[in-house]
């Protein structure tokens, strides 16, 4: 004991000074996303590529805040995406509107109120639900919308919603290329400023509490459930802002937009980036999407593209459970320190 | 009117009644202990009283209020703070974050979000580690520390939101004699404020902080009363000198 005591100031003054890693990938990250388009100016296809990237990023950070900073498995964040893509796509075809100034906020209420009301439903029971319900209540979830919307005429059925308006500030209406990729970028770095700020404050020390001991913390008085339905509400809400951009980028928005095929892409993005720390995911949807590119034009691979990432999942979930990051990322530093000064 | 009024507490697991019709009263002030020998429902009772599990039957009423299937939350607003057996200190944040999580449960979650409270509530939290010796650890993990400064560090995070009530499961479990003596000294002066139901198998240990003391045997109440009276009950010592 007098060992350990004696040690304990040095180790502590020695950590306070200690190297941060993630701060230093967030800059460098957002410098490469700065200055892609004006590399890439003469690859349109690759510009177009970088701006799938953003936007399947916010998925990836959406799943992020449900998983590796508030513990609920969700299987749903597809749902809640693709929701909102059929959102903005019937408010183009059927009102002829697409001004993001009113569509973006649309999504990201839709996704908020499915996100709410799923939570009302598997999380503020009277018990406390597991995890494996709260897996399998989403991906039901997921699972019937899919199903349902590809029964039904009005929404497109199997073909899904094509020729979708284009997204429109005023008279200027934007295409794929680089001002596409600015708001995109713009609403990322938004997204991202939020949600870190979110889960450095000290409601993020609360969620931190709550994984390591979710039970300690309800007889303190937390009401851990109705935190996680907040915090799954607000995932929910970008989930549904990255669906509508990403309709409006591709032009088109289908049922595999809500299902759980792209809720366990979202899940590997997360995973294989590295949970828990936000700049992660996003990491993880830029290699797996510029992976997925180059192979792309090798038909073998593109069969199997699924099984590939499969393994990759089940590789990254045996052997580096907290991902490409983790790699450089202490733990310590993962779980993180909360905003405010002390003393 | 007493702090804490449990009448005819019952739990039954299957078959088994780990408690069966127990009657429990703790005024304001008082500590209480709580002793029996093994698997005789001193946890279990502790549990259902901070909301762990709910009875079979019974009433448990804290401060005027039935909170009998009120949820944790809800009783710890009361003004009901505990420790279990198990040590559950959350080891991957700082002692410091420990304790900060202690006291702000209660904060809204704008202000939660807003992050004031970690300056504002540095000197409580600095005062709350310090009488439990654990000031110069505060950046520490609290995983990093010794099992008996992970105790005090639990008892420190369960009074520090001052509560009326302290339910403690054997907080000197697993500590050196010297470690208990220390926490008698450092229980000693809640008094004042608080309340406090103990477990613990260390009989002089518990004669020596409390006032009152219950007997409980496979899941009834066999002896209730003031220190002397129940240390001098013959079926109380045929327990203690026969089966533990
Ligand atoms: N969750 C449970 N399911 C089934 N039986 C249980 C459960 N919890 C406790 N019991 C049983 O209830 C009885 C009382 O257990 P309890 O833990 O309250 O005893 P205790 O007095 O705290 O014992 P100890 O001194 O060993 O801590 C025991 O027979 C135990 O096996
Ligand atoms: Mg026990």
């Amino acid at each position: 004991m007098d060992a350990a005591t004696s040690l304990a100031p040095a180790t502590a003054k020695r950590r306070g000074r200690a190297f941060r890693v993630l701060p230093g990938v967030e800059l460098i990250t957002l410098a490469a996303l700065v200055a892609a388009p004006f590399l890439l100016a003469d690859r349109p296809e690759l510009v177009t590529l970088m701006t799938n990237i953003l936007i399947l990023s916010l998925l990836a950070i959406s799943f992020d805040l449900c998983w590796g900073y508030s513990g609920i498995m969700s299987f749903g964040q597809a749902l809640f995406f693709g929701v909102s893509s059929y959102v903005i796509a019937l408010v183009g075809r059927d009102l002829d509107f697409s001004q993001l100034w009113a569509t973006l906020p649309l999504a990201m209420l839709v996704g908020f109120l499915l996100s709410g009301l799923m939570a009302a439903f598997l999380l503020l029971g009277r018990r406390t639900p597991t995890s494996i319900f709260v897996a399998f209540g989403t991906l039901t979830g997921a699972y019937a919308a899919e199903r349902l919307v590809a029964g039904w005429q009005y929404v497109g059925a199997g073909n899904g919603l094509s020729s979708i308006k284009l997204m429109a500030f005023g008279s200027t209406e934007f295409v794929e290329g680089p001002a596409f990729y600015s708001i995109a970028l713009g609403i990322l770095v938004a997204v991202f400023a939020l949600s870190r700020w979110l889960v450095r404050s000290q409601l993020g020390l609360v969620l931190a509490g709550m994984r390591q001991n979710e039970e300690r913390l309800a007889f303190f008085g937390y009401r851990v459930q109705a935190f996680r339905a907040l915090v799954f509400s607000v995932a929910g809400a970008i989930a549904g802002l990255s669906g509508a951009l990403y309709a409006y980028h591709q032009g088109f928005t289908g049922p595999s937009n809500l299902g759980p095929g792209l809720s366990t892409t979202a899940v590997i993005y997360c995973l294989f980036g590295g949970s828990g720390t936000l700049i992660g995911p996003v990491l993880g949807t830029a290699a797996i999407e510029g992976i997925s590119f180059v192979l792309s034009d090798t038909d073998a691979v593109r069969q199997f593209w699924p099984v590939i990432l499969g393994f990759v999942l089940l590789i990254v979930v045996m052997f580096q459970p907290t991902g490409l990051l983790g790699l450089v990322v202490s733990t310590r530093e993962r779980i993180g320190s909360y905003a405010g000064r002390r003393r | 009117m007493a702090l804490l009024d449990v009448t005819g507490l019952t739990k039954s697991y299957g078959p088994l009644r780990a408690l069966d019709g127990v009657d429990l009263t703790v005024r304001a002030g008082t500590f209480h202990g709580l002793i029996g020998p093994n698997g005789s429902g001193k946890s279990t009772l502790l549990k259902a009283i901070a909301g762990a599990h709910f009875p079979t039957g019974g009433t448990i009423r804290f401060d005027g209020a039935d909170v009998t299937t009120a949820p944790p939350f809800q009783r710890a607003r009361l003004g009901l703070s505990l420790k279990f057996q198990i040590t559950a200190v959350l080891p991957e944040l700082s002692v410091y974050d420990n304790v900060l999580l202690a006291l702000q449960a209660h904060d809204r979650t704008i202000d939660l979000l807003r992050s004031r409270s970690r300056a504002r509530l540095a000197p409580r939290i600095m005062d709350a580690l310090d009488r439990f010796r654990l000031a110069d650890r505060a950046d520490d993990l609290a995983g990093e520390l010794s099992h008996g400064e992970q105790q005090w560090l639990e008892i420190a995070m369960a009074l520090a939101p001052e509560p009326k009530l302290l339910l403690l499961d054997e907080p000197t479990g697993g500590m050196s004699p010297e470690e208990r003596r220390v926490t008698g000294e450092l229980l000693a002066p809640i008094k004042a404020s608080c309340a406090l139901i103990i477990v613990e198998h260390d009989l002089d240990f518990i004669k020596n902080i409390c006032d009152r003391l219950t007997v409980l045997d496979q899941g009834r109440v066999l002896g209730d009363g003031t220190t002397d009276e129940i240390e001098n009950d013959p079926r109380v010592r045929e327990i203690y000198t026969s089966r533990v």
